[in-house]
């Protein structure tokens, strides 16, 4: 065998044990084990990677590297786009620090795992009450990859191959889009959206619309933080051609706006990150993936946890139902490959959404809004920014432009970094909107914070 | 071994309810953001305004927090107990890597700050690739994907960019498979449009070359492996499967569900694999969540780098940067960049361990693995195919077939009885060419007692099956729940997935 270790994760690396277990198998060497392993595979050389170190050693050197990385607690940051700033309460760091969750694997065997199961059952309760929706899976591995599956589910579900989706779109979330629905054969249709307002143009739509049409999919609050207003029309015009209306959210604006299943839609998807998830450098995070209507459930994509009784009917109990749509069952007919999902920001999810119940979540999306106009309000009044640019509602993230400014939008960027602030996303993928920046603000940001990006920005363009 | 796993008639979450109460307030404005604001209520347009609240409930945080906390007292971990799920290696999750992961400096990091604030986890970001590089031997690694699934779903568009690139992805649409493989294999290929192929297994539980050669063709886009294989065994042909795939012109897909028995030994790219995923919340010991969050990063031999999702993490001698500028890249799979915070504990966890460790952890997975097997097979219970004319890697399957036949008790059962004792069931009825399979992955981070405790269990419980067969047949019996009813939970007049729908 290799050198002998001693190692704390290797209970049976020291010789003496080794000597006994190899004596029940009747050898004397481990490499003995590797005997049907050909010797033209051998590794010819050992591991690059460093011998090991203590844990104290490696403690220091990992976070020795941590501490070079400049975070939002270390300076005021407007960055959104796909991954929210959120204070997360304390109590989820400790529930889903408990081991029995965190050491888990999928509850295949329900009858040990009913712990993590009703926690997964609570999950898709609460985001169906937040939502207005009938059920949804478990969890997504994030919204663009919930887009993703979704198109190619309301082709399962309708038979046709056109997926609609607004000019407007993150178009990192587009792209993924397109490697899930490209081998599907799925087409990509973008419909115009008002270049003031930023809203959906319902004659320029219709036009698109046709007996085609699997799915007209809106994000509200769209990619760049305003309302779309006209839900009502764009679902009635898509259930007209017989597509499904999805519908993409940030699930905690939910606590104060009007929910998709009251206005029709078939499915909803969202990022649910920002309910008790640290931003962790944009992952891990959780999609959601919701739907309504009876003829949806067996195309769905994703564990479902379902609440059942013992087979002595003593007690209630949970397990995964319609296991028959998976891979590990169904294999390559499966309505998907997903099998590891993001069960563990689930729970997050569902502790968050319970401990701020309703009152908490309509306080925060106040504070939210609250911030977010003050934040327009005061850039708006710096000579040459306009914020938002687009003439609409906005929830916690908006446009700035600069185009009256003199500079770029990059150039800003980078004196504001000079001054310890981090701006919003350059938006470089939509040249109709000149220099512009995607900017957030949420319950985090003081309005210090705010006050000191208005500074910063007055003395950038004095 | 006695255990009794926590039994609290614990309520719905909404059943906690009551009104008026809350378990955390959100931060408020102030007086001044107000006046410049406006009511904040009028800022949603009207057609937009939730009408009624949603129907959350109204728990203070210690009601939370211990609801919670009992939920979990009824769930069972690898801290709980040796947990010998194959397929699934679920060895121990150090404490360091979550201690580690749970630094504001990364918790608090936006992944689209500017480059100059985030050295530090670009520089932990490439190492890891570098270390995977490594443990693999590809030539480039992505850490992109959020699972092995996923890593899978990336690799079989990598496989399908090569051909499309080559002028042939018309012609090559099929992916051949073993009869062996995990699920995921095959729903990958038929993500990404692919037919699949199955390939079959011989007496020897390896794959059948002669069948492997006749299937091959024009039409060969690659084929997916893991080795070893979910029967535990080496396939011995690799090199020669390598090579009716290559001169098909096809390419070998690495399932790296099963890298934790060859580390340090050998290395998909000795075996002449041209893809490769990494499931690191098995290999490399991040913690499985009770159903993820994982990471399932891809490595790729130089002919396929260019095809990589972007963005890469690179170094230019002076800086550590996301590299986008990747013309011919497949695009992107999943937002930003990866699962880093369980990227950061693998890291944390390589540092640890060490390429002396990992040639240790590979070692004495296959040690532990070979003592069940040899232990059960002596006793002559259960039946291991293949076994001891072959030698078993990190993961054994063994059969209840007799035990089926003679007794009426199913490996279900006998799954279900090993509750009893604290341990978790292996993996059941997988692969399905084992009839009545008991799949036993022990892993190298369980002491030789556990895995006494372990096959003692198992003879026990074989041997209950005899003496006592209905005992065995309505186990468990200390869990928090006895047998459940998985047929009424999926029957769509007593199907519920939600409080609504108990509700009504």
């Amino acid at each position: 065998m290799a050198k002998p270790i001693s190692h704390p994760y290797l209970p049976n690396s020291s010789a003496d044990t080794i000597r006994k277990m190899l004596e029940e198998l009747g050898l004397d060497d481990i490499e003995q084990l590797y005997a049907d392993i050909p010797e033209n595979v051998w590794l010819k050389n050992k591991l690059k990677i460093p011998n090991s170190i203590s844990e104290y050693d490696v403690e220091r050197r990992v976070n020795d590297l941590l501490s070079k990385n400049e975070t939002t607690s270390d300076i005021p940051c407007f960055l959104g786009a796909g991954c929210w700033p959120h204070h997360v309460p304390a109590a989820i760091d400790t529930i889903v620090s408990r081991s029995e969750f965190l050491t888990s694997y999928t509850p295949y065997q329900a009858e040990t795992s009913q712990g993590i199961l009703q926690a997964l059952f609570e999950y898709q309760s609460l985001i169906c009450e937040l939502t207005e929706m009938e059920y949804t899976n478990c969890s997504m591995y994030d919204w663009p990859t919930a887009l993703g599956e979704v198109a190619r589910m309301a082709k399962r579900a309708t038979g046709r191959n056109e997926f609609l989706i607004p000019h407007y779109i993150d178009p990192e979330r587009a792209a993924i889009l397109k490697n899930y629905s490209e081998p599907a054969a799925i087409s990509i249709i973008k419909f115009e959206q008002d270049r003031r307002t930023g809203q959906i143009i319902p004659e320029m739509l219709e036009k698109k619309v046709s007996e085609k049409t699997a799915a007209v999919y809106i994000e509200n609050p769209s990619y760049l933080g305003y309302y779309e207003k006209q839900v009502d029309l764009i679902s009635d015009l898509t259930h007209k051609s017989g597509g499904l209306f999805i519908v993409g959210v940030d699930p905690i604006s939910l606590g104060i706006t009007r929910p998709p299943g009251e206005y029709g839609a078939d499915i909803v998807i969202g990022e649910a990150q920002p309910l008790g998830n640290h931003m962790n450098y944009g992952g891990p995070t959780l999609g959601i993936f919701a739907c309504s209507g009876n003829r949806l459930l067996r195309q769905m994509p994703g564990r479902i946890i379902g609440l059942t009784r013992t087979l002595d009917g003593k007690d209630e109990a949970y397990c995964m139902v319609h296991q028959t749509r998976e891979q590990h069952i169904r294999r390559e007919r499966a309505t998907s490959n997903i099998c590891t999902n993001e069960a563990l920001c689930a729970v997050a999810a569902a502790a968050y959404l319970a401990l701020l119940g309703p009152s908490g979540l309509r306080k925060l999306c106040e504070t939210i809004l609250t911030k977010t106009h003050y934040a327009m309000k005061t850039l708006s009044e710096i000579d040459g920014i306009k914020a938002p640019l687009l003439d609409a509602a906005h929830f916690k993230e908006f446009t700035v432009n600069f185009d009256d400014t003199g500079k770029r939008a990059v150039e800003i960027h980078n004196e504001l970094l000079k001054k310890g602030i981090q701006g919003g996303k350059i938006l470089t993928q939509f040249p109709e909107l000149g220099e512009t920046a995607l900017y957030c603000t949420t319950e985090v940001h003081s309005r210090k914070n705010i006050d000191s990006l208005v500074e910063a920005l007055l003395e950038i363009l004095r | 071994m006695t255990y009794r796993q926590a039994k609290w008639t614990e309520p719905i979450i909404f059943e906690l309810s009551r009104k008026g109460r809350i378990g955390y307030n959100p931060p408020t404005f102030d007086q001044r953001e107000r006046e410049v604001a406006g009511d904040p209520s009028l800022l949603v347009p009207y057609e937009l305004q939730r009408r009624s609240p949603p129907n959350l409930p109204e728990v203070s945080e210690i009601e939370v927090v211990r609801h919670y906390t009992r939920l979990s007292q009824q769930n069972f971990g690898v801290d709980s107990g040796i947990y010998p799920l194959g397929s699934c290696t679920m060895k121990y999750n150090p404490k360091i890597c979550d201690r580690i992961a749970a630094s504001t400096k990364i918790r608090n990091l936006h992944p689209l700050q500017d480059g100059s604030l985030t050295q530090g986890i670009l520089e932990i970001l490439y190492e890891l690739s570098e270390y995977l590089s490594d443990i693999t031997g590809m030539q480039k690694i992505s850490l992109q994907p959020a699972a092995g699934a996923h890593g899978e779903f990336a690799g079989a568009l990598i496989i399908r960019a090569y051909h499309s690139h080559n002028g042939e992805i018309n012609k090559r649409d099929e992916m051949l498979i073993p009869d062996s493989a995990h699920g995921t294999n095959p729903a990958s290929a038929a993500m990404v449009g692919f037919k699949t192929i199955v390939i079959p297994t011989i007496d020897s539980g390896c794959l059948d070359i002669d069948a492997l050669k006749n299937a091959v063709s024009e039409r060969t886009a690659g084929l997916m492996l893991t080795n070893p294989n979910t029967l535990g065994i080496f396939e011995k042909n690799i090199l020669e499967v390598s090579k009716v795939i290559h001169e098909a012109g096809g390419l070998l897909y690495y399932d790296g569900a099963n890298m934790n028995a060859i580390l340090g030994k050998t290395r998909p790219r000795e075996m002449g694999f041209d893809i490769v995923h990494m499931n690191l919340h098995k290999t490399l010991a991040t913690p499985h969540g009770g159903g993820g969050p994982g990471a399932g990063p891809i490595g790729v031999v130089e002919q396929l780098e260019e095809l990589l999702p972007v963005p890469l993490v690179e170094y230019d001698g002076e800086k550590y940067f996301l590299d986008y500028d990747r013309p011919r890249s497949i695009g992107k799979v999943k937002g930003f960049y990866g699962n880093v915070a369980i990227l950061l504990r693998a890291y944390t966890y390589l540092l640890s361990m060490g390429s002396d460790g990992l040639e240790a952890v590979g070692e004495l997975s296959v040690l532990n693995a070979n003592y069940v097997a040899r232990r059960l097979w002596k006793n002559g219970k259960y039946t291991i195919p293949y076994y001891p004319n072959k030698l078993v890697k990190h993961e054994c399957v063994v059969s209840a077939e007799k035990i089926l036949q003679e007794t009426g008790v199913r490996a279900s059962d006998i799954s279900r009885r090993l509750l009893d004792y604290g341990i978790h069931s292996p993996t059941t009825y997988f692969p399905l060419i084992v009839n009545e399979a008991l799949m036993i992955e022990p892993t190298e981070t369980e002491s030789k007692e556990q895995l006494d405790l372990l096959v003692d269990t198992m003879i026990g419980v074989a041997d209950e099956a005899y003496s006592k067969p209905e005992q065995v047949r309505k186990a468990p019996y200390s869990t928090s729940v006895s047998r459940i009813d998985e047929v009424r939970a999926s029957h769509p007049e007593t199907m519920c997935l939600s409080w609504k729908m108990k509700r009504r």
